[in-house]
């Protein structure tokens, strides 16, 4: 039908599409060769009525005597012809006034796709009834009533298509270039189109064969003598009972159209889709547990020989060891692929799946990580605090029964308790109107806020850890400063213990005690963040990651003011060394 | 219920206005948020209700002028008399002006005066009203029958399959789903007379009499629909599970039916119930057909008999009857979104 476009990417040919083109492969046949040899056993009036199925009628007769598989299969060529025909009109219709209306000027396109809108949402049939109700009932009736009714449908897509193409940069080099817009369309706009518009006609032939054949069916669409699958349908259902063959042979020849044209589209629409490839996933060890390096027994967190392996085998994070002291603030940085965040994970519990952790000891203060814990101890004895707060929180939920979740359900506090520790601890974080944000949906919030609210409830059951996964990444500068001055601030209040990751060697630096330069799953350095400061890194990459850092005053001056707590502001003199 | 309210109330305005939504662009302080986007929402589809209506009844009133040839002669026969059809011509007003025509037409609405149906000389209104029960309760129950087995099916294997467990279940699962989604709703209706009220004779073959009367046509109408949407809510699954607000979720330790009905469902149900809407409007659709085939006395089988017998008013009335249920469908779905996720309340418009 649909002429074969060059593709340019490399083809996938799924099982299910050679399926798919193997039965309209089939189908076609079928409607080119069966009238020619079976035209007599289908039209023929025989005494032989409703006999059941024997050697000289594979699926008996129907009332007159005729053959009934023979007609089914002559049937094939004028559902086809009708199918394509109603597919043709649609997709030429379709194509015309959805680039007309492209083409039309700003506000005639506007109220126009409006109503293309509209009819789209409407059941195609009533369009197919209101014009089989005008035209009277009959064979073109179907075909133009069910062409016509995809018409909106693939005006839309062209609609749409035409203006995501448009807005690409080589329309807009032809356009500057003087080509005229109908020529645009033709030229440029049409060969980008062909694979949606390709996959869209299949399954829109598809409905047209189940539309036609169901208007034939119920006496709107081919009229006696001739025949197509509907009516074959309709004629048996008069007989459902003394000869039930006289349905389920045409039903069994839509079925098989049907699905032969819905793989089809599939196939092309997942061919056409490159992300549509499987995954991979890899089986689960059970934990070994290598040799011990460096033990540190009175650690809070203590990680002895790491190794994070990705489902294909790959070492993410290659036997590394560290220790944080409670009260202390380690920072982990790298750049991305490190594998920082990946050993923040292993420490938080929440792997990827596929991905496995071993080490010789994975603990927290009595709690052995690599044991399948309590979930209540685990939420109570870890904060977490993401990198984006945008995506952070369910945008379906509103904040308050987000952010009071480990409480009420780890810590039994009933909904008022949870509600009024949550409204002073966002208190605590210079949150505004804490009562109001927690009765808010999480896109009514600022990301600066969105972040001070996860530090807040990540730290209200007062956890022994808080792991920020590069928490101040997604935000900008000056609100960076503002977040970082709460980590600071929860450290020192509270003494909780914090496993900071960031790329940026600038932020950890000020903030952390301890600083571990990661790089390729290793742990390259291991310094203080004030020997940082001062310059005293040894290994070229962290020389190299600190070149990297444009040291300019202004958020380093902020950051500085994060550190030195009391009067934000005047910290210029401590960043510069 | 206060939408509802809220969409009369904005009723009064112009549905010209309805897409500007002039001088409501003061964004308050705090609190009036979610109140004032309603508003906006209320009139934006007030002006869309208004305009679909008018459409639908420009379509329908054009039913008869458009008919090729002389429309009484079409709707007489070819054998009627000067004199039947001199009387049809008056009886229809198909000789006055088209303007004319459609201000009578117009005005019959709005007095709820749908016309006489010709075949059986009675109120179209009337005929109508008794049919509408039918199919009303047809669609339901197979709608019911889509949420019902869509959503906790999609979603179990969804959560089953999560990032790429279990292959062979997917596999099972979207070729069986994908299988029956592709068979239209009549073959399948045929195909359940045949092996439910003939080879094991369970349930009746037609009929509107029980409740076991309606197992099958509404088993017709639901199964295809209900496998496209549990595909969809699968695939949806899976794109919420890796979400970073699952993680967020799954680091506070909750335990998984938890994390699964309270964090994913209400994301699973935005997509979910979008796409419902559209295959509650084409459901519609099929119910028409699959009356015909259960000789089920609904709204499907008059039109399909109304338009063989040419039966114009009553045409006419049913078209109007069916494009009103599925405009006033599509705004409840809106809304029952929009009390799900308020975010598509601000939103423009989706479709």
């Amino acid at each position: 039908m649909a002429e074969n476009t060059a593709q340019p990417r490399r083809f996938r040919w799924s099982a299910g599409l050679v399926l798919g083109l193997f039965l309209i492969g089939g189908m076609i046949v079928t409607a080119v060769v069966a009238p020619l040899f079976l035209a007599d056993a289908a039209e023929t009036l025989t005494p032989d009525t409703r006999q059941g199925p024997s050697a000289e009628h594979l699926m008996g007769t129907d009332d007159f005597g005729r053959d009934i598989l023979a007609r089914s299969l002559v049937a094939t060529r004028l559902t086809l012809i009708m199918s394509v025909s109603a597919t043709v009109i649609a997709v030429i219709g379709g194509l015309a006034l959805g680039a007309g209306v492209w083409l039309a000027p700003r506000r005639v396109r506007e109220v126009a796709l409006r109503l293309i809108e509209a009819a789209v949402a409407y059941p195609s049939l009533i369009l197919a009834l209101i014009i089989a109700a005008i035209l009277g009932p009959g064979s073109v009736t179907a075909v133009i009533a069910i062409g016509l009714a995809g018409i909106p449908g693939f005006a839309r897509l062209t609609a749409n298509m035409a203006a995501s193409v448009s807005h690409r940069n080589f329309v807009g080099t032809a356009r500057l270039l003087g080509v005229p817009t109908p020529l645009l369309a033709v030229r440029h706009l049409l060969p980008n189109m062909a694979e949606p518009i390709l996959v869209m006609a299949t399954s829109s032939f598809a409905l047209s064969l189940l539309e036609i054949s169901s208007l034939s069916f119920v006496g709107l669409g081919v009229q006696s003598p001739e025949y197509d699958f509907g009516r074959l349908l309709n004629e048996g259902l008069v007989s459902i009972y003394s000869q039930p063959l006289q349905v389920v042979v045409p039903s069994i020849m839509l079925v098989v159209s049907g699905l032969g044209a819905m793989l089809i589209g599939d196939g092309l629409a997942s061919a056409a889709d490159p992300r549509g490839g499987r995954r991979f996933l890899g089986k689960r060890l059970p934990a070994r547990r290598p040799v011990s390096a460096s033990p540190a027994p009175d650690a809070l967190l203590e990680v002895d020989n790491l190794t994070v392996t990705a489902p294909n085998g790959k070492e993410l994070v290659k036997a590394i060891s560290f220790s944080i002291k409670s009260g202390e603030i380690v920072g982990l940085v790298g750049e991305s692929g490190s594998g920082k965040s990946m050993t923040a994970m292993t420490v938080a519990g929440l792997l990827a799946e596929g991905v496995t952790a071993t080490a010789h000891t994975l603990r927290l203060d009595g709690l052995d990580l690599l044991a399948r814990n309590d979930p209540k101890v685990l939420a109570s004895s870890i904060g977490l605090v993401f990198q984006d707060p945008g995506t952070t929180f369910n945008p379906a939920l509103r904040m308050g029964p987000q952010l009071t979740e480990v409480q009420r359900v780890h810590l039994r506090r009933n909904r008022k308790q949870a509600d009024q520790e949550m409204v002073m601890a966002l208190a605590e974080m210079s949150i505004r109107d804490p009562e109001l944000r927690m009765s808010q949906h999480p896109h009514q919030l600022s990301g600066g806020m969105l972040q001070r609210a996860v530090i807040a409830s990540s730290t209200v059951a007062e956890p022994k850890l808080l792991i920020a996964d590069e928490p101040t990444t997604a935000l900008d500068v000056t609100v960076q400063a503002e977040v970082l001055r709460k980590f600071r601030k929860v450290n020192r209040e509270r003494g909780t213990a914090l496993l900071f990751i960031s790329h940026d060697i600038g932020v950890v630096q000020e903030l952390c005690d301890q600083v571990l330069v990661m790089h390729d799953g290793q742990i390259l350095e291991r310094l203080s963040g004030r020997d940082l400061q001062a310059g005293h890194a040894t290994h070229p990459y962290t020389r190299s990651l600190l070149a990297a850092t444009p040291s300019m005053i202004g958020p380093r001056a902020a950051l500085a003011g994060a550190r030195s707590q009391p009067t934000a502001g005047n910290g210029m003199t401590e960043s510069d060394q | 219920m206060t939408a509802g309210a809220k969409i009369l109330e904005a009723g009064t305005g112009d549905f010209a206005g309805g897409a500007a939504g002039p001088g409501r662009r003061n964004v308050p302080p705090r609190g009036n948020w979610t109140s004032n986007a309603w508003v906006n929402f209320a009139i934006r589809r007030t002006g869309g209700l208004l305009l679909s209506l008018f459409l639908l009844v420009v379509l329908t009133f054009m039913i008869v002028p458009l008919i090729p040839g002389d429309p009484a002669r079409a709707i007489a026969g070819t054998d009627a008399s000067p004199e039947t059809l001199a009387r049809l011509r008056e009886q229809m007003g198909l000789d006055d002006p088209l303007p004319l025509r459609f201000l009578d037409y117009l005005t019959g609405l709005l007095q709820f005066d749908l016309g006489t149906s010709f075949r059986f000389n009675d109120a179209v209104a009337g005929i109508v009203a008794t049919k509408l029960p039918y199919t009303a309760q047809l669609a339901l129950m197979a709608i019911a029958v889509v949420l019902v087995v869509a959503i906790p099916a999609g979603m179990g294997v969804g959560v089953l399959t999560r990032g790429g467990r279990r292959r062979w279940l997917d596999l099972v699962f979207s070729n069986v789903a994908g299988f029956l989604a592709s068979l239209p709703g009549y073959v399948t209706a045929t195909l359940l007379i045949v092996a439910f009220a003939i080879m094991v004779p369970i349930f009746p073959a037609g009929g509107a009499d029980s409740l076991a009367a309606l197992v099958l046509p509404t088993l017709a109408l639901g199964i295809g629909p209900a496998c496209a949407v549990a595909r969809v809510v699968r695939q949806e699954t899976a794109t919420v599970l890796e979400q970073d607000y699952m993680r967020t979720a799954r680091g506070r330790r909750i335990p998984p039916l938890r994390l699964y009905l309270r964090h994913a469902l209400p994301n699973l149900l935005t997509s979910t119930l979008t796409l419902t809407g559209l295959i509650l409007a084409s459901l519609l659709g099929g119910a028409i057909i699959i009356e015909t085939v259960f000789n089920y006395p609904g709204l499907g089988n008059e039109i399909i008999q109304a338009i063989i017998y040419r039966d114009y008013p009553l045409i006419q009335g049913i078209i109007l009857v069916i494009g009103l249920i599925a405009t006033l469908l599509n705004i409840l779905v809106d809304v029952i979104l929009g009390i799900i996720d308020p975010r598509t309340v601000g939103a423009k418009s989706h479709g």
